[in-house]
């Protein structure tokens, strides 16, 4: 494979991906293919969508453009440079719940000024900035444990953004949030993206979603993930989402997510079948 | 109260003074709850007194093997002879010189308290620091693990001679034993510890730039407290047991040699006084120690009372 060779690639791309598969406890009998033959280039400042179907190696390719994990083939980039590390550049919002109990929700948020260093003054400051955008200001001296779940996932939002990332890495964010919730932290996300310039990386359930966020949706083949097509979507923002348009590209999303679900679940009897 | 706290502080406005007064009235209910707990520890313990009284009136339980509380309880200068032995028979001194028998009960309650909190301080320590190391050096879980995962199942026992030709007599050799007795296990939960640690917690400090020691020290440490004081106090009866034996066997003066002395002249009033005493020392260690937790873990909620709904 020629990118193996070549160790800097001349792509200023956000994130670029070539060849990239991950085989988890790969070499051991319980090795399992997550992902396969990823090809993706994000421009800086693009907003691009994954949809796939539960198990598809979603999570895992964010992993790995985190550089929370090393892909087993093929590599990938960011900015030019090799992701071989985590990077404050790159903040990654999990899927579960992943802030600090013993912190309060302000001390979360700062946790990344804290490692660099920064007084507590600057890091009340910044935190108080960054919560004021989730709406959660008045929560900031409260400990995770007294937050609803949705709440929590919003400070999660917040301790990635006070990082100033330049690609934010959001694995299904809004999915605990009710639909209003859920809609206004779109409209904020929005916002925010159009401010701080980042990439966004945003995977989802939400057909819905993806037409209400994404320039691009990149869909996933069942496992091992593939990517099956990507949906460039230029509808102008601030988007109607009750448009012909939108119930069109609704309608192209459901149907290739459909094949890939109904693939999957063909897959799984399968297996259950003993050959 | 609120009256009261009118009165005293006239200056104040009656209602800035109101809350403060709400305040304190529910601080009092607080001390109410308290009051409450030793109630019923209170009731506990004399259900268990009174079944025993029961059985001596019944003349089921024979005073001589098993004397009900209110006869081991009623010669407490008769049993507090034979504590801080090491004082009382120091070349010289008469038997009525020195400290008075409830002061000899306390100084040997103090040595065996003090032995059981010198050697899980120690332990815990050493454990803590060498169960992060394992982890943080590869190198040093190579060195070390194996010989520590061999030792730890051996018996604290075992280590009583050890304890005897290192240190001879006195407190050292009652704290070594305590120490081994808790060391090994605690270096292994250490690690375990560890090892469960949330992952996303670990990545969260990962991306955001963190150093290994940054994230061992942010991170890991604070993930495992919790863990880690459950651990210890688990750990709090061991000690106890074995500074029992420790001193049983001749290595100091303090509740367990007393016990021996008991066991040796046949005196089950002074045994069950010796259990009394160990027993409400012990209550009262595990209930510091809860206090500890509560302070260090401020971030766990309460969780005793969550099944009580059910
Ligand atoms: N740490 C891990 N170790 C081993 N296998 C894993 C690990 N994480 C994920 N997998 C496997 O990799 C595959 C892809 O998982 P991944 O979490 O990336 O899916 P996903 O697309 O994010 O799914 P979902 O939409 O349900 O979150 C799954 O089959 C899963 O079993
Ligand atoms: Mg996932």
């Amino acid at each position: 494979m020629s990118s193996e060779d070549a160790p800097h690639f001349s792509s200023r791309d956000a994130v670029v991906c070539r060849g990239v598969g991950k085989t988890w406890a790969a070499g051991t009998k319980r090795a399992h293919e997550a992902l396969t033959d990823i090809d993706l280039d994000i421009k800086p400042g693009e907003f691009v969508v994954f949809l796939g179907p539960s198990g598809c190696g979603k999570s895992t390719l964010l992993y790995l453009i985190a550089g929370l994990e090393d892909a087993t083939k093929g590599r990938v980039w960011s900015f030019g440079d090799l992701v071989e590390t985590p990077s404050p550049q790159r903040s990654l919002i999990f899927q579960e719940t992943s802030l600090f109990p013993w912190l309060t929700v302000w001390e979360n948020v700062s946790f990344g000024l804290s490692i660099r260093g920064a007084g507590k003054e600057e890091r009340r400051t910044v935190a108080a900035e960054a919560l004021q955008r989730v709406g959660l200001k008045a929560a900031m001296d409260k400990r995770p444990d007294e937050l609803s779940g949705g709440m929590r996932q919003r400070v999660a939002v917040a301790r990635a953004l006070a990082m100033r990332p330049k690609v934010l890495l959001m694995d299904e964010p809004f999915a605990a949030l009710d639909v209003q919730t859920r809609a206004r932290m779109q409209d904020f996300l929005l916002d925010v993206w159009r401010d701080s310039g980042a990439s966004v990386l945003f995977v989802t359930h939400h057909i819905d979603e993806a037409v209400a966020l994404a320039d691009r949706v990149v869909v996933f083949t069942s496992r091992p993930g593939r990517i099956k097509t990507i949906v460039p979507i230029d509808m102008p923002r601030p988007r109607n989402l009750f448009s012909r348009e939108a119930e069109n590209l609704r309608i192209k999303l459901t149907d290739l997510l459909r094949d890939e679900v109904d693939r999957a679940f063909a897959e799984q009897e399968a297996f259950a079948v003993p050959a | 109260m609120a009256v009261v706290t009118r009165d005293s502080e006239p200056g104040a406005a009656a209602g800035a003074s109101r809350p403060a007064a709400a305040s304190r009235l529910l601080a009092s209910m607080a001390g109410l709850d308290w009051l409450a707990k030793i109630w019923w520890a209170f009731l506990s313990i004399s259900l268990f007194a009174g079944l025993w009284e029961l059985c001596w009136a019944m003349g089921w339980a024979d005073e001589k093997l098993l004397p009900p509380p209110h006869i081991f309880l009623s010669n407490i200068a008769e049993q507090g002879r034979y504590f801080n032995t090491a004082t009382r028979w120091q070349v010289g001194q008469s038997m009525t010189e020195g400290p008075s028998a409830f002061e000899s009960v306390l100084i040997t309650g103090a040595a065996t308290t003090g032995r059981v909190f010198a050697g899980l301080v120690i332990a815990s320590v050493l454990a803590i620091a060498v169960g992060v190391l394992v982890r943080y050096y590869r190198f040093f879980d190579r060195l070390v693990l194996p010989t520590i995962t061999l030792l730890s199942p051996v018996s604290p026992i075992a280590w009583l001679p050890v304890a005897i030709f290192l240190f001879g007599i006195g407190n050292a050799p009652a704290i070594f034993m305590v120490v081994v007795a808790l060391f090994f296990h605690m270096v292994l939960a250490t690690i375990n510890q560890i090892d469960t640690v949330n992952t996303n917690l670990i990545n969260v400090a990962r991306t955001m730039g963190a150093s290994k020691a940054q994230i061992y020290g942010r991170v890991i440490v604070p993930a495992i407290l919790p863990g880690m004081l459950q651990v210890l106090r688990m750990n709090l009866f061991g000690a106890w047991m074995v500074v029992l034996v420790a001193e049983s066997t001749g290595v100091g003066y303090g509740m367990g040699q007393v016990i021996m002395l008991a066991r040796n002249t046949f005196n089950p009033s002074l045994v069950f006084f010796t259990i009394a005493v160990i027993g409400v020392l012990g209550f009262t260690f595990d209930w510091l120690l809860r206090l500890a937790q509560r302070r260090i873990l401020y971030w766990l909620p309460d969780t005793a009372e969550r099944l009580r709904v059910l």
